[in-house]
């Protein structure tokens, strides 16, 4: 399984395989906790840092474990990084700890981590490995971005609100108000709103596929109507 | 086109001809809608049917679907009007713009269009506002006594909403009858202004209204009886059995004559495209839909329930139509359930 070129692990990660929209993995955080921008940037990073690391882990002790007991001892690592990850917002990001909750602890149970260090990183050597849990949870975060921000637009009427949670105190004031006295549109906010929310997604994506594939085959398939295939024999003089 | 000279049997309804009666069944209820609550109703019904009208041209512009066919058979000025007549009448213009638009788009074209739609594309829009807009959607209900004129109307929908607008509102009777009934007895509840001789003032001639285009449609035999009457003999039942004591429940008459209940029975529940096929079917499907209306009326934080049990019933159409399916002729016996079909 290796040979893998850093160039499909990044177009894997970010697009054609992406965890969000193409493996609709890790749904339940992703629409627990999407409803705002900060929320999203919080959740994402910290599954970033778990998946980054699991995968470096999985892929070094890849040759000294047996496979009937791999899935215990992959989410032994993941559990152990999900609390590395949990102590340190404790640390450093208290408040947002305190929004996103129960899904910090959460991750563990992230499919998409579990799913990138059985598929690849078991496979792989680290170097790849590492590179395929960074783009991966990369994607993965691009995708709770860009829900959550629609969300919130929707929602609430704002953007980029509470960011001091995760950047300091002087990143109060990047909060937008997109719309004045907005009444909350509370369907954004509730988990249904995320539904729809990722299937229109969901939808985008696969239109841009379309017309790209439509656009590849209309460039390398010329075919002329009413062509036929000749025999020539001797030269036409 | 061919062209057949033998005496075959034509269908008489056409899509379009069916939505336009419909169409004309809710004229007494529109009318007596607008007398008795002013003419923010009619506000209303223009918004959403423009919206919807327009919104439908361009999604089908999007799907490459002939415009005008589909525009022609009129069934989404059925489902902007029928929403436009459920949203309380005192609401800003873009409440109604934004009903219609899910309507159109969520409900009925992701889904597929015309009769791919598993839910009803009205009731989804209302139960979505609903859920989204609280406080809109629930203090907005006209008072009977205080009419704003037709310019107070246009006022109300596209300018600023906080202008006297506290005299034109006023609660539902089946709401303000749930609010007050437990510290009240229903004697002294029923002295309160909005409620006349039988049952509430104004609501009372509306749902009488809507009956009246009911039974239009039932002679004309664009519906058939079963789910009406289904569905009104569970919620009259239901306040019989539970509701006798009037002092701690919704008596029947405000059940049947106040709120949503005639429209739901006849024009809502009987949507062809998301209700039960078969004539058993339809009797389980207009009698859960009435038992989940009295259930979420009487037990439920709702004002009116018409919505989300119509929603519930349309979740189960599919489940109900397996399991009544009639005998096929020359076969002994139906096959019912998800037992194998060989």
């Amino acid at each position: 399984m290796s040979g893998h070129s850093y160039q499909t692990i990044i177009k894997n990660g970010l697009w054609s395989n992406n965890s969000a929209l193409v493996q609709i993995l890790g749904l339940c955080p992703m629409l627990a906790v999407t409803a705002t921008v900060v929320n999203a940037l919080g959740l994402g990073l910290a599954t970033m840092v778990v998946l980054v690391g699991s995968n470096l882990a999985v892929s070094l002790i890849r040759n000294y474990v047996a496979d009937s007991i791999r899935l215990p001892a992959f989410v032994m690592i993941i559990a152990s990084f999900t609390t590395c990850a949990e102590l340190l917002m404790q640390a450093y990001t208290y408040e947002l700890f305190q929004v996103l909750g129960i899904f910090i602890p959460l991750i563990v149970t992230n499919c998409v981590i579990l799913g990138r260090a059985d598929a690849f990183a078991r496979k792989n050597p680290v170097i790849p490995s590492v590179l395929d849990g960074f783009f991966m949870s990369l994607g993965f975060l691009a995708v709770l971005l860009v829900l959550g921000a629609l969300r919130e637009i929707i929602g609430q009427g704002t953007l980029f609100s509470n960011m001091h949670l995760i950047f300091g105190e002087s990143a109060r004031a990047w909060e937008i108000e997109v719309f004045a006295d907005y009444p909350d549109f509370l369907f954004a906010v509730l988990p249904p709103g995320a539904f729809v929310g990722l299937g229109l997604l969901i939808a985008i994506k696969n239109f841009i596929d379309d017309r790209v594939e439509l656009k590849r085959r209309a460039n390398t398939e010329q075919v002329t109507v009413g062509a036929k295939r000749v025999r020539v024999t001797g030269t036409i003089s | 086109m061919i062209s057949i000279t033998s005496p075959h049997t034509v269908g008489q309804n056409s899509v379009s001809k069916v939505m336009f009666t419909l169409v004309a069944a809710l004229v007494p209820g529109y009318a007596c809608l607008i007398y008795i609550f002013g003419w923010g109703y009619l506000v209303n019904a223009l918004i959403a049917v423009t919206v919807a009208v327009a919104l439908e041209a361009l999604i089908l512009v999007l799907r490459k679907r002939p415009v005008g066919f589909f525009l022609k058979d009129g069934s989404i000025i059925v489902t902007a009007l029928l929403l436009a007549c459920a949203l309380p009448p005192i609401v800003p213009w873009w409440l109604v713009a934004i009903g219609s638009g899910i309507a159109v788009i969520f409900a009925k074209h992701l889904f597929g269009g015309l009769g791919q739609n598993p839910f009803n594309p009205a009731m989804v829009a209302y139960a979505l506002l609903l859920v989204s807009l609280p406080v809109l959607m629930t203090s907005r209900w006209a008072n009977v006594d205080v009419l704003p004129s037709f310019a107070d109307a246009l006022t109300i929908s596209f300018g600023h909403l906080d202008k006297g607008l506290d005299a034109f509102t006023g609660a539902t009777p089946l709401d303000h009858y749930k609010l007050n009934i437990g510290r009240l007895t229903a004697d002294n509840v029923l002295q309160d202004p909005i409620y006349g001789a039988f049952a509430a003032k104004g609501w009372m001639q509306i749902n009488l209204a809507f009956l009246v285009g009911g039974l239009v449609l039932l002679a004309l035999r664009i519906i058939t009886w079963h789910i009406p009457v289904s569905l009104l003999a569970s919620i009259l039942v239901m306040s019989v059995l539970f509701g006798s004591d009037g002092d701690a429940f919704v008596p029947t008459s405000l059940h049947l004559f106040s709120g949503s209940t005639m429209l739901a029975a006849f024009f809502i529940a009987t949507d062809p495209v998301t209700a039960a096929t078969s004539n058993k079917g339809k009797l389980v499907y207009g009698a859960g839909i009435g038992l989940l209306i009295y259930i979420i009326r009487t037990w439920g934080n709702y004002p009116d329930a018409t919505a989300f049990a119509v929603l519930l019933m349309n979740f189960s159409a599919p489940l109900i139509d397996h399991y009544t399916r009639p005998r096929v002729y020359g076969h002994s016996k139906a096959v019912k359930g998800f037992k194998n079909d060989g």
